[in-house]
């Protein structure tokens, strides 16, 4: 059961190879623009076509190059939400919402009717797409889909054409409004927050490809490969070389990595999380690094400290810590660190 | 000025307007089925009907009465078959002045609505296909409104076009007063007898029917398209 996706298509400067086999409720799709997401999802739609390949959803064939089956649009009962909601501009919300519901014009009404006071929209039935916010027009675009009655929902970045406050609030609300819904729905983004935040399950796509996936929260601590852990949001990153059982030396950051856990043959490089350093006054502890503040940005809630590993010269060095509010009291009450210590548990081992 | 008017035979500006009428509806479908069909093809195929549907928008007029003679003469296999068949003759009728007229202003609808389509936001179609809507809905009920300002501007063009049409009308319906008389004609005839005056008359009468349906039109498409945000 669930969603099957083994999809082909070779674009000349662009190959599309995606294959992602799930039947968690919320699946997010993590990727850079320009990766394939929102083709991928295209695809599962039937709006775009592949070279070759699959997709099935709860077994039933939608494509399949080798049986020859190619569904139109029509027939695939994917609901798809656009990055601009495409809601038809001469319909009224009503007239909508009811677009994609079956059976007579009573029972089209009926459902419309339904969904109106469902998502919130009574009294707005009369509107022009062109006369609602922002926030009501996605609503409106979640009602004709859900009205539709899809196996499955696509929303492909959802919140984009959202401001920053409506995007939170929108969030919080597409959440609720699809606690009813018991098919899976798959959405794409750019975003890690708001991935993080959606889905069960998290595939990370990068050129094309599936880099990294499984449950969010291991996606998250355990990216697997340098890419997908720099999409999660990782800003630190150092090559590595193993020298022991667990031993780690990085040289990027001039360190030696001390790892309580066994340390893979295979792992190429190690990443750090911006957010996870201890600043250590006094005595230098393991795994430590002693380093030089090249200079501070004023974030929203935290400030960023861009430092230099001692003895690295350069750019490519730095090292990114966000240091949170209690901690500079710490600091204007003590000075800077003398150290910034690695926790070995957040270290990020990667391919 | 009044006995120009008393005396002046109303024949060609029914004949004139009913044409135009005529020939904008049969544009209008025909141009917006064309335009849908041409969109959906190839590159190369896009380019080839284009240019074949375009064509009378760019050949003289004349040029293109001629080959309307060519194929409606009745001395000709395709004019005898419609003639012994179902006993219709193009040549010196009403049906002659529609020809012409729909040949010529053809293009302009075709045009506009192929133009008109061809700016809608994609994804509305997509949106009507995955919420299972059926083509022909997509196309009627999502397409065309969305479409709408250009479809009406390729209307009002077609129309002033087939109303105006001189070059074809008079090579294959010629100007026969009362049946194929059209004001365009009658302008040219009564100024080659030097007649100003009546030319005159016709010309403001011309003038008032084309700002008229232009205004009115615009006035039809503004109020249903006021709230269809464009930029």
């Amino acid at each position: 059961m669930g969603i099957f996706v083994d999809i082909y298509r070779d674009m000349g400067d662009f190959t599309l190879d995606v294959s992602i086999k799930s039947s968690a409720k919320r699946i997010g799709i993590l990727g850079a623009s320009g990766s394939g997401k929102s083709m991928t999802l295209r695809m599962l739609a039937g709006i775009d076509k592949p070279d070759r390949g699959r997709i099935e959803i709860d077994g039933r064939v939608l494509y399949s190059i080798e049986d020859k089956i190619d569904l139109k649009p029509q027939k695939r009962n994917v609901g798809y939400m656009f990055q601009n909601y495409a809601l038809f501009p001469s319909m009224t919300v009503l007239q909508n919402i009811s677009a994609g519901v079956k059976g007579t014009k009573e029972e089209k009404t009926a459902k419309a009717g339904e969904m109106l006071s469902r998502f919130g929209l009574s009294g707005l039935e009369g509107r022009l797409p062109g006369q609602l916010s922002g926030g009501q027009q996605q609503r409106v675009a979640l009602a004709r889909i859900m009205a539709s009655e899809p196996d499955v929902i696509l929303l492909d970045e959802p919140y984009s054409a959202l401001d920053v406050y409506l995007k939170d609030r929108m969030q919080l609300e597409m959440m609720n409004m699809l606690d009813d819904f018991d098919g899976q729905v798959i959405m794409v983004s750019h975003s890690r927050d708001e991935l993080y935040r959606f889905s069960d399950e998290l595939y990370i796509l990068s050129e094309g490809k599936v880099i990294s996936g499984g449950r969010t929260e291991d996606v998250f601590q355990n990216p697997g490969c340098l890419e997908a852990a720099r999409l999660t949001g990782c800003k630190n990153f150092s090559a590595v070389r193993k020298t022991g059982d667990h031993l780690l030396e990085a040289a990027d950051w001039g360190i030696t990595l001390y790892l309580k856990q066994d340390i893979p043959d295979d792992v190429k490089y190690a990443g750090y999380r911006a957010h996870c350093f201890t600043p250590v006054w006094g005595e230098m502890e393991r795994n430590c690094i002693p380093f030089i503040l090249e200079r501070v940005d004023s974030l929203l809630f935290e400030k960023n400290y861009c430092i230099r590993p001692q003895g690295q010269s350069g750019a490519d060095y730095l090292i990114y810590w966000y240091c949170q509010e209690y901690r500079q009291k710490m600091i204007e009450e003590r000075g800077l660190p003398d150290y910034l210590k690695f926790d070995e548990e957040q270290i990020l081992l990667l391919k | 000025m009044m006995e120009i008017l008393q005396g002046l035979d109303w024949s060609p500006l029914w004949i004139s307007v009913k044409t135009g009428i005529v020939a904008t509806v049969l544009s209008f479908f025909l141009g917006i089925f064309a335009a849908r069909k041409v969109i959906s093809l190839g590159t190369k195929g896009k380019s080839v009907w284009d240019g074949l549907l375009t064509l009378p928008l760019v050949l003289p007029p004349t040029v293109a009465g001629f080959f309307l003679l060519l194929i409606f003469s009745r001395r000709r296999p395709f004019g005898i078959f419609l003639y012994d068949t179902f006993d219709i003759s193009a040549v010196h009728t009403w049906l002659g002045c529609i020809l012409a007229a729909t040949v010529i202003a053809f293009p302009l609808m075709y045009r506009n609505a192929r133009a008109a389509f061809e700016q809608i936001d994609i994804n509305l179609i997509h949106a009507g296909r995955t919420l299972g809507m059926s083509e022909m809905k997509i196309f009627w009920k999502v397409a065309v409104p969305a479409a709408g300002p250009g479809l009406a501007s390729g209307t009002v063009l077609t129309f002033a076009r087939a109303m105006g049409e001189y070059g074809a009308t008079s090579m294959l319906a010629g100007n026969i007063p009362g049946k194929t008389g059209t004001i365009s004609q009658k302008i040219a005839m009564v100024i080659q007898d030097g007649d100003y005056a009546t030319a005159g008359v016709w010309v403001v009468i011309v003038l008032v029917i084309a700002f008229a349906a232009v205004f009115v039109i615009n006035l039809i498409a503004g109020s249903k398209m006021k709230n269809i945000r464009r930029w």
